[in-house]
């Protein structure tokens, strides 16, 4: 089988073009809910803030095997949320996206609060004075200033859910079209067809080289 | 227009409380040491302190009551403040930022923009409008500042320590340009400013604030003819005293008789001009009432004059000449006389 082949065989593009779709979402997903997070754990102090931060973190330190399992539908909440809700993530493309979004989002959450930290909250005050309320403060002062940061976050985050693995497999299931990831695709290739599973891996070796090395620049460029 | 305010914050250490009123026909200044409470003042002003007791209001319009919780966010208040280190937009043109408070209060941007640039060339940097503020000059950012604080139009103008981040050539120039746009505004102007040159350049009016309390009020003039604190004695360059006035003579609080003419009874601080004092090796004979004896404490070259400390033993502070002060060897200390002519001392009720 040569490496062409290998390339275009439809599962494979299927794979990428799902492992695609679900980390966008899930960087989507991450800035949504990561950026109001950032801000009130940069910007407000309330009781159970320590909580809540360990909780962002979390997901850094737990293995993302256990993560999906405890999410999974027969998991501790998966359970309850199809008892009573009839919600069934797992299985879905939906639930890949979440399972990668757990997983990144701390990442996107960590590097927001830092930048949030930093900026300089008197620019925000000389804003206020010349009529800009909260939100506009926040949308025309707060964000163009954390704005590299904003980026460098959702690209990590986007890199984390590119190659996220246990999560997505133990939480979404390993369903061809609809949950299989490549990272997933490459460790089933790896018990059948050896050399796929290489190749599979060197695109995503080379797609997150060229994340880093465009992170890397724009960072030197600010 | 006139602004009440009555501002009583407690604040780590300081605890203000101050009242003062302001109207539209004077240039006010808060002038204080640092750690006094001016900026919190101002802040409290432009709604970015709270008050944890009084009120601030424009023209019948309540701003903040610390008794109704009534408060009127910052960007509601109709301000233009200029900070003291310009706090310029660091990722918007210069452009951009004089037409800031005009776009977030709703002018489209071309208008905006064409009314920006006007404020640009009448404050004379027309050139830099599509400059970034990384790139200007302390003075520059400075006017670019004080353009961005009046393209709004507001009623009321705070500006906090404008002048302190410059050089002193800068200064001067830019001095000279603040009070022209002080002058050309018709809203409520107030000042902060712990630099009294500033504030006897730009202010009708002087609120001398200390420890969080007003120590004294009124115009230049006044406030420096009849200093009511240390701090206002010392930058006017004047020994200042009190004590009790009974007859024709001030009994000192330090300890030590002053005489007097024209004495109103009572307490009474007493100001004498450092050059009014004069020292003498020997007693002198003749006019002057009050002959002190007293000891050199130091004396320090400044110039053309000769700065010299004495006890008395009250603390004096007498001015003389450099060839006077070597011919009475007054850096070897030492006792000496001290004379006041009664004349020219300024004695006013506490």
């Amino acid at each position: 089988m040569n490496l062409r082949q290998d390339l275009m065989a439809p599962e494979i593009l299927t794979a990428l073009r799902l492992s695609l779709v679900c980390s966008l979402a899930a960087t989507a997903i991450a800035i949504v809910l990561g950026l109001p997070l950032a801000w009130v754990q940069a910007r407000v102090t309330f009781p159970g803030q320590r909580v809540l931060r360990a909780l962002t973190t979390l997901p850094i330190v737990l293995p993302p095997v256990v993560a999906g399992v405890v999410f999974g539908r027969r998991g501790l909440v998966g359970m309850w949320l199809d008892r009573w809700f009839g919600i069934r993530l797992p299985f879905t493309t939906a639930g890949a996206a979440l399972a990668e979004a757990f997983v990144a989002m701390p990442f996107f959450v960590l590097t927001m609060e830092g930048a949030l930290r930093s900026v300089d909250r008197r620019l925000e005050e000389a804003a206020r004075t010349l009529g800009a309320s909260r939100w506009k403060v926040f949308r025309h002062v707060t964000l163009p200033l954390v704005r590299p940061s904003l980026q460098a976050g959702a690209v990590l985050a986007w890199a984390r859910a590119l190659g996220e693995f246990g999560a997505t497999i133990t939480f979404a299931g390993n369903v061809p079209g609809s949950t299989q990831t490549l990272p997933l695709a490459v460790y089933l290739a790896l018990e059948t067809n050896p050399d796929t599973a290489f190749v599979l891996s060197l695109v995503l070796l080379a797609v997150s080289l060229a994340v880093l090395i465009g992170l890397r620049r724009r960072w030197l460029a600010w | 227009m006139s602004l009440h305010a009555a501002i009583g914050i407690r604040f780590d250490r300081l605890a203000l409380d101050a009242r003062f009123s302001a109207t539209n026909h004077e240039v006010v200044a808060l002038l204080g040491p640092s750690g006094a409470g001016k900026t919190t003042i101002l802040r409290a002003l432009a709604g970015l302190a709270p008050l944890t007791a009084g009120r601030i209001v424009l023209d019948g319009t309540v701003f903040e009551d610390a008794a109704t919780n009534e408060w009127v966010p910052p960007e509601r208040r109709n301000l233009g403040v200029v900070f003291q280190d310009a706090l310029l937009f660091p990722h918007l043109s210069v452009l951009d930022n004089v037409a800031a408070g005009l776009r977030f209060t709703g002018t489209s941007r071309v208008i905006a923009r064409v009314r920006a640039r006007e404020w640009l060339e009448r404050i004379g940097i027309g050139e830099l409008a599509d400059a970034k503020p990384g790139v200007l000059s302390g003075g520059q950012a400075q006017r670019v500042a004080l353009a961005r604080a009046l393209a709004t139009q507001p009623r009321i103008l705070l500006l906090d320590e404008p002048l302190s981040a410059l050089d002193v050539t800068t200064r001067a120039d830019v001095r000279r340009e603040l009070r022209r746009h002080l002058n050309a505004f018709t809203g409520i102007r107030l000042l902060v400013t712990h630099d009294p040159i500033d504030a006897l350049a730009l202010a009708d009016r002087l609120i001398v604030l200390e420890h969080g309390h007003i120590v004294q009020s009124g115009s230049s003039l006044d406030v420096t003819a009849t200093p009511r604190s240390r701090y206002v004695a010392d930058f006017v360059g004047v020994n200042w005293l009190r004590g009790t006035a009974r007859g024709a003579a001030v009994m000192l609080a330090g300890g030590g008789t002053l005489i007097v003419p024209d004495l109103v009874p009572g307490e009474v601080f007493v100001v004498i001009h450092p050059r009014a004092v004069s020292v003498h090796r020997q007693k002198p004979e003749g006019s002057p009432r009050n002959v002190l004896p007293g000891v050199v404490v130091s004396a320090d070259d400044e110039g053309s004059r000769v700065r010299v400390r004495l006890a008395l033993p009250f603390p004096l502070v007498a001015e003389v000449t450099r060839a006077s002060a070597a011919e009475l060897e007054l850096d070897r200390g030492g006792d000496v006389w001290v004379t006041v002519k009664a004349t020219e001392i300024a004695t006013y009720a506490a």
